[in-house]
């Protein structure tokens, strides 16, 4: 049981963490709420003022603000398809008896590694590009034209490039909670004469099913906020074709240097992501109770 | 039990795992490859694998023409400095919640955890403020950089980013350490204190390096805060590489020999810490 004494010291523990997280939260928070019904921009600040739900509107009528949101949705939904789906199958077929099984799990699991503007630029440069790159080497070899995946196809590009970055972390995870199946289910299922098919149908899939939740919800936080990768290979565009809502904030803000409109936009991006993060917090929270 | 595979069967998926395993490695492969050829075989075509004049030549361009070592010096100043600084505070928040939990410690936690979800643009504008604001108030007066691109920026915003994972870690970690273990040390008397060094840090070194571990890959790689916050002063290779954007002539090789100067120290750490990241990146959740 614990002291008086031990509870008061452990408060005094935690408290600097608590305080700094409260303040982390808060601060920029309240800012970021209060500058967006404010008239504000960095280039004329005498200008300044309350103007209601002005910045919301100015967001909201900013030329590519739903295409940004359906670009955001496209993207996340784009790459959590790729990774799970490819992570679920990468991850059973490293799961079987093989030879070499740590060495070809560091080859998986490398991509997630790497820095994500490095990722972008070595994808955009050494492979993407449409006169030297890899695949438009690959194309002269095949005898057909060329295709600049960044100019034609930016937003597919991007999520190419981010799907080959998480897909390590699906792959992974899933694969840690494949190993923490019981083996012994699987083969009284193959004795009982279930294919290969129907075991993973009504065993594995099920038994997965709360890793890829928490797949889906964690890379859904992380995906929200892609930013390097736009940066170095599209810019946004061509126009806004690859332009996000994290990114259309950056534009605003740091481009146009309009501190208020960026500001509404930020909340607009705190609201979608908390929506989100409802569902990760009831995931997670019902597994600490276990 | 293991089964008894089939060698066949064995041999098919064994060479199906690599083959995925090499395709999913190979732009790495070809990036540290690249950064060993001329300028002119990095982009030849037909492209040249192995049979070429190996030179170290773009790592010493990359050198002279950037300074490569200025900013691998802030990313080891950032990365290293925010997970100390975050690991100082979390080891006892993590300790207390875990051998002294209240009733709001769960409640306590998700909060911690949902401070994690806010996403950086949300609080870009403010925070942009108060460094350009700090910078006038307190850099411009008395000479110690505070505000934008300076160190002490960067590496409070990347401890506070972090610290609810680091905590989270550590809790999971400080959870499986029996409780009556430190109860029967303070039936010998032992006090806060020698708990604390004696028995506990010995017991929890083990997560504590693994969230070291995992918390300064993270920080390595950020991008977001350190690209839009920094400039030369305290810019970090993240930045670093953002200077290779656009295209500059002739410049795959040196960019390959400056992404593998980038990826290669956190790669390694990486392939250590494989397990720690499922644990840590999941709070817990998939162990």
């Amino acid at each position: 049981m614990a002291t008086q004494a031990s509870r008061a010291a452990a408060r005094a523990m935690l408290s600097p963490a608590v305080v700094l997280l409260l303040i982390w939260m808060i601060v920029p928070l309240a800012m970021t709420l209060w500058f967006s019904f404010q008239r504000y921009n960095l280039l004329y600040p005498d200008r300044a003022g309350f103007i209601g739900f002005g910045n919301y509107i100015n967001f909201v009528a900013t030329s590519g603000f739903w295409e940004a949101i359906v670009n955001t949705l496209l993207l996340v939904g784009g790459v959590l398809a790729i990774t799970v789906i490819g992570g679920i199958l990468i991850a059973l077929l490293i799961d079987q008896p093989i030879w070499g099984q740590g060495p070809v799990r560091i080859l998986v699991i490398s991509p997630f590694f790497i820095m994500p503007p490095v990722a972008a630029l070595i994808w955009k440069n050494m492979f993407m590009n449409p006169s030297n790159g890899l695949f438009a080497e690959a194309a002269r070899f095949l005898g057909l034209p060329p295709f600049d995946f960044l100019g034609q196809a930016p937003l597919a590009s991007i999520v190419l490039i981010v799907a080959w970055q998480w897909l390590p972390f699906a792959t992974l995870i899933l694969l840690t909670a494949l190993q923490s199946l019981d083996s012994e289910r699987m083969e009284a299922a193959e004795m009982d004469g279930a294919g290969p098919f129907a075991r993973f149908w009504f065993i594995a899939l099920p038994h997965l099913a709360r890793a890829i939740t928490v797949v889906i919800l964690i890379q859904t936080i992380f995906l929200l906020g892609i930013f390097g990768e736009i940066l170095v290979t599209t810019n946004g565009g061509p126009g806004n074709a690859s332009t996000t809502l994290t990114y259309l904030v950056y534009k605003e803000a740091l481009l146009d240097f309009d501190a208020g409109t960026a500001a509404a936009g930020g909340v607009v991006a705190v609201i979608l992501a908390n929506i989100v993060a409802l569902f990760l917090m009831r995931a997670i929270g019902r597994n600490l109770d276990a | 039990m293991a089964r008894a595979v089939p060698p066949a069967r064995k041999a098919l998926t064994t060479a199906l795992a690599w083959a995925v395993g090499l395709l999913l490695f190979f732009p790495i492969l070809w990036t540290v490859l690249t950064s060993f050829k001329p300028e002119p075989v990095a982009v030849a075509s037909p492209p040249v694998f192995l049979d070429f004049d190996w030179t170290l030549r773009n790592y010493q361009d990359v050198q002279r023409q950037r300074d490569y070592f200025d900013y691998f010096q802030n990313s080891v100043i950032l990365s290293l400095g925010s997970t100390i600084l975050a690991l100082l505070i979390a080891i006892p928040a993590a300790w207390s919640m875990a051998f002294v939990p209240g009733r709001r410690t769960k409640d306590l936690l998700m909060w911690m955890l949902s401070t994690k979800m806010m996403p950086a643009v949300g609080v870009l504008v403010p925070i942009y403020l108060i460094l350009k604001w700090l910078d006038d108030m307190i850099t411009r007066r008395t000479g110690i950089d505070v505000g934008l691109d300076s160190h002490v920026a960067l590496l409070v915003i990347l401890t506070l980013i972090n610290l609810p994972i680091v905590i989270w870690m550590l809790y999971t970690y400080f959870r499986e350490i029996p409780g009556e273990i430190l109860e029967a040390a303070r039936m010998d008397g032992a006090t806060l204190r020698d708990e604390i060094l004696w028995i506990l840090t010995p017991m929890a070194l083990p997560g504590i390096a693994s969230t070291f571990l995992l918390n300064v890959i993270l920080a390595w790689n950020e991008a977001f805060w350190t690209i839009n916050l920094t400039v030369t002063d305290a810019a970090p290779l993240s930045k670093f590489i953002t200077g290779f954007s656009s295209p500059q002539g002739l410049f795959y090789a040196k960019l390959s020999a400056a992404s593998t100067l980038a990826i290669a120290p956190i790669l390694v750490l990486g392939w250590f810490s494989q397990r720690q990241l499922v644990r840590g990146l999941t709070f817990g959740a998939v162990k």
